[in-house]
């Protein structure tokens, strides 16, 4: 048990910060918010060349090789400044899939283009009935020639308008909610019969929605094995989790940063209002909350690479339970103790607000997750 | 970052796990898994035990005949204990007066207390609060006044605890009514409960228990050799004894115990035509105590393991964290205990037995206790320094507002 930082887990940390630091000011993530995808490009060739991009792929390559805590460092300091960037998408997502899924070819052709910032990519897995059940996949891939020939539409799909390729799950057999059957596909996002239809979450951040017609897909464009695409789907899932669990306490830092100072300076009656001692137990509630997110998310940091997928899948889902519970309380709480200015768009406090929204509805939500966690006491 | 524990650490555990099971006696055990307060014999007889072993006083250093453990040695120690469950060792013994008597004690006042504390010879109790000094202790008014060799004290002690069942009695007096600062006028005294002078009286608790007592202090003769730390200096020992192993105060083992006991129960138990433990509602409040208590157990290894590192022996200002989040669970598991028992819970078998009969309780046993554990927890989160007082406390350390 041990829960101190390496020394390149530091430096690491430290370098993600500055960096951010420099370039994330409120002001300046609204200019990015306004570029073509609503993100800099920009600044993702800076993480590039920082080796965020091929942080969690080896070395050969062109990664960093790093694992889960390094991932959790990044994703928590890109949490702090509500980073716009396809990270969780390219690196987190697809990077997962291609990972634990990829054939050599395809992992030495794809992973040194994320690594050099080359190429993005989206997970489009999400069917609009399925709402989060991962076995509900309707989108066909029925064979022609020594290829698959793919129908259907993806929904909520993230990034998927500015991603070169998709990761497309489809049935290869079976019926809906079959666990088996499902097959995962490289696609080229130009391909003919792709349509996309862009569209900005509620935190500002890009999705898609995505259909696809009789889009032809080479045998060399399998991702894994036919008809096992689940297990890898689930994996995908529980870094998502782990990703952004991370980015939620992140998010949660700077919420109760802001709360804090904004108690310490905001005047009524002739005195700051944190002298309130109704206030005061609020922010000593909220930083109570933000230490269970944290430690959750160190828990899914250190879960997430677990052989045993059952006890994985088990701590990943109270993971999602507890950090959506914390997230929830803060930022609630933390526009509750702005005030009037905390509803404002062009005040920070409700952005962040809005990111832990919709975080908590990606991946399953808390109902969603202790429903599971609720099957499985015995 | 590495969650697992060493294979040292597991060696530890399981060393620990297979002492419980040959050492701590069946009928002992039963009655801890019925829910029962373990009564002062059962305390005595397990503390014992576990003294014998070298691990009674498991928080205190080699010298003195604790097992010089690590802080998550004694964590790990913690919960095997209550998982067992056993009942835990006296807190007044081991986790107050003794890491005080170390710190603070003559060499003869160590000689004297400290291995009869460890084997629980001398069964000690805590007199702090009063009835005008409860958050706000440095108010307290029982007066000590020097006369030759000798203070006289005077005054009234509430809210202490087991205080019928104690050899001793360390207190809060004040020496000095004039000082500027109150907490400047305050010294800290071993009092003999044999003492003539000294009159002990019942509280009974709303669990219908007596654990709670009022003492009076009428012209007690305590010997000045018998002052811990200097005259007027007792505020910093007693600031020290409640900063002192903070980390056991979330008490994760017995939740996690009382949570599986209740799972156990609630297989003989019906809801709407079927066994309790399938119902949706059950289910899904036994999920949300799992996550709760998986947070906390995490948040407690990264507060231990933070000592481990620092050897500072001071308080993480997170311990509040883990004060108020531990009781608040405490509180919960056990009132769904409670809750599984439904009606058979409610009935007073104690004031039935008392009023009239020679029939025995009908029971079931753990639900009545389960009941009565639910109404005695709920001063958790009112004593160690209300769970208020520890927000106060992150307000002031953490956040500094």
């Amino acid at each position: 048990m041990d829960f101190d930082l390496t020394e390149e887990q530091r430096l690491l940390r430290d370098s993600v910060e500055r960096l951010l630091a420099d370039h994330y000011g409120f002001d300046r993530r609204r200019s990015y918010l306004a570029e073509p995808n609503g993100w800099s490009r920009a600044l993702w060739s800076q993480y590039a060349e920082l080796g965020l991009l091929g942080l969690p792929f080896a070395e050969s390559y062109g990664g960093f090789g790093g694992g889960p805590i390094e991932v959790m460092l990044v994703m928590e300091a890109l949490g702090r400044v509500l980073a716009l960037e396809p990270y969780l998408a390219t690196v987190v997502l697809t990077g997962t899939a291609l990972r634990l899924a990829g054939s050599e070819a395809q992992k030495s052709r794809i992973l040194p283009q994320i690594a050099e910032g080359q190429m993005i990519l989206a997970f489009a897995h999400g069917e609009r009935q399925a709402r989060y059940d991962l076995t509900d996949v309707l989108t066909t891939a029925k064979p022609k020639g020594s290829g698959w020939l793919l129908d259907g539409a993806k929904s909520v799909v993230l990034h998927g308008a500015d991603a070169g390729r998709l990761v497309v799950s489809a049935r290869t057999s079976g019926e809906r909610d079959d666990p088996e059957g499902i097959t995962l596909f490289l696609v080229d996002a130009a391909a003919n019969g792709v349509a996309r239809r862009s569209y900005p979450m509620r935190d500002g951040t890009r999705a898609a929605e995505i259909s696809l017609s009789d889009v032809e897909v080479g045998s060399e464009d399998v991702l894994g094995e036919v008809g096992k695409g689940l297990p890898v789907i689930d994996r995908v899932v529980e870094a998502g989790i782990a990703a952004t669990a991370a980015e939620a306490v992140g998010a949660m830092e700077a919420m109760q940063a802001m709360t804090l100072e904004y108690l310490k300076t905001r005047q009524q009656f002739g005195r700051p209002i944190g002298e309130n001692q109704v206030l005061q137990h609020r922010a000593a509630e909220m930083l109570m909350e933000l230490e269970r997110g944290r430690s959750m998310a160190m828990l899914a940091a250190m879960m997430v690479e677990e052989p045993d997928a059952a006890e994985r899948a088990h701590n990943i889902a109270m993971v999602k339970v507890g950090v959506g519970q914390a997230s929830k309380f803060v930022s609630q709480n933390a526009v509750q103790l702005h005030g009037g200015i905390g509803m404002t768009e062009e005040y920070a406090v409700g952005h962040y607000f809005r990111r832990c929204m919709v975080i908590e509805h990606l991946f399953g939500d808390t109902a969603h997750h202790l429903s599971r966690l609720a099957d499985q006491v015995e | 970052m590495d969650l697992r524990y060493t294979a040292e650490k597991l060696a530890f555990r399981d060393e620990l796990r297979a002492f419980f099971r040959d050492n701590l006696p069946g009928d002992i055990r039963e009655r801890m898994r019925l829910g029962h307060a373990p009564s002062k014999a059962d305390t005595v007889t397990w503390q014992r035990i576990l003294n014998r072993r070298g691990w009674a006083a498991y928080s205190w250093p080699k010298e003195y005949g604790g097992p010089g453990w690590t802080p998550v040695q004694r964590m790990i120690f913690l919960e095997e204990n209550q998982l067992a469950p056993a009942p835990e060792v006296s807190s007044f013994n081991i986790t107050m007066i003794g890491p005080v008597l170390v710190q603070f004690g003559t060499e003869e006042q160590k000689q004297r207390f400290l291995p009869r504390a460890a084997n629980i010879d001398d069964w000690w109790c805590q007199g702090f609060s009063e009835p005008g000094a409860g958050s706000d202790l440095a108010s307290l008014k029982t007066a000590a006044k020097r006369d030759g060799d000798d203070y006289v004290v005077n005054g009234q002690k509430i809210w202490t605890s087991t205080a019928h069942h104690a050899d001793w009695c360390f207190a809060l007096v004040r020496t000095n009514p004039q000082a500027k600062k109150r907490q400047e006028g305050i010294s800290f005294l071993l009092i003999d409960m044999k003492t003539p002078g000294i009159t002990v009286r019942p509280i009974i608790s709303i669990d219908g228990s007596h654990h709670l007592n009022e003492v009076f202090f009428d012209d007690v003769r305590v010997p000045m050799s018998l002052r811990v730390g200097e005259e007027n200096r007792g505020w910093d020992v007693a600031k020290f004894l409640l900063g002192h192993e903070r980390t056991g105060i979330a008490r994760l083992g017995k939740s996690k115990e009382r949570v599986k006991f209740a799972r156990e129960a609630a297989r003989e138990m019906r809801a709407n035509g079927k066994p309790l433990i399938e119902d949706p509602g059950f289910r899904q409040r036994v999920a949300q105590l799992g996550v709760d208590m998986k947070a906390l157990e995490i948040t407690q290894m990264r507060v231990v393991s933070a000592h481990d590192k620092s050897h500072d022996g001071k308080p993480d200002a997170l311990s509040s964290v883990l004060k108020v989040k531990g009781t608040e669970l405490l509180q919960a598991t056990t009132e769904l205990a409670m809750d599984v028992g439904g009606p058979l819970a409610m009935p007073d078998w104690a004031q039935e037995l008392a009023a009239l009969s020679n029939e025995p309780e009908l029971g079931p046993e753990w639900a009545t206790e389960a009941t009565r554990s639910y109404l005695f927890l709920r001063a958790a989160s009112i004593y160690g320094g209300t769970n208020e007082i520890q927000k106060n406390i992150l307000t002031k350390a953490v956040l500094g507002l």
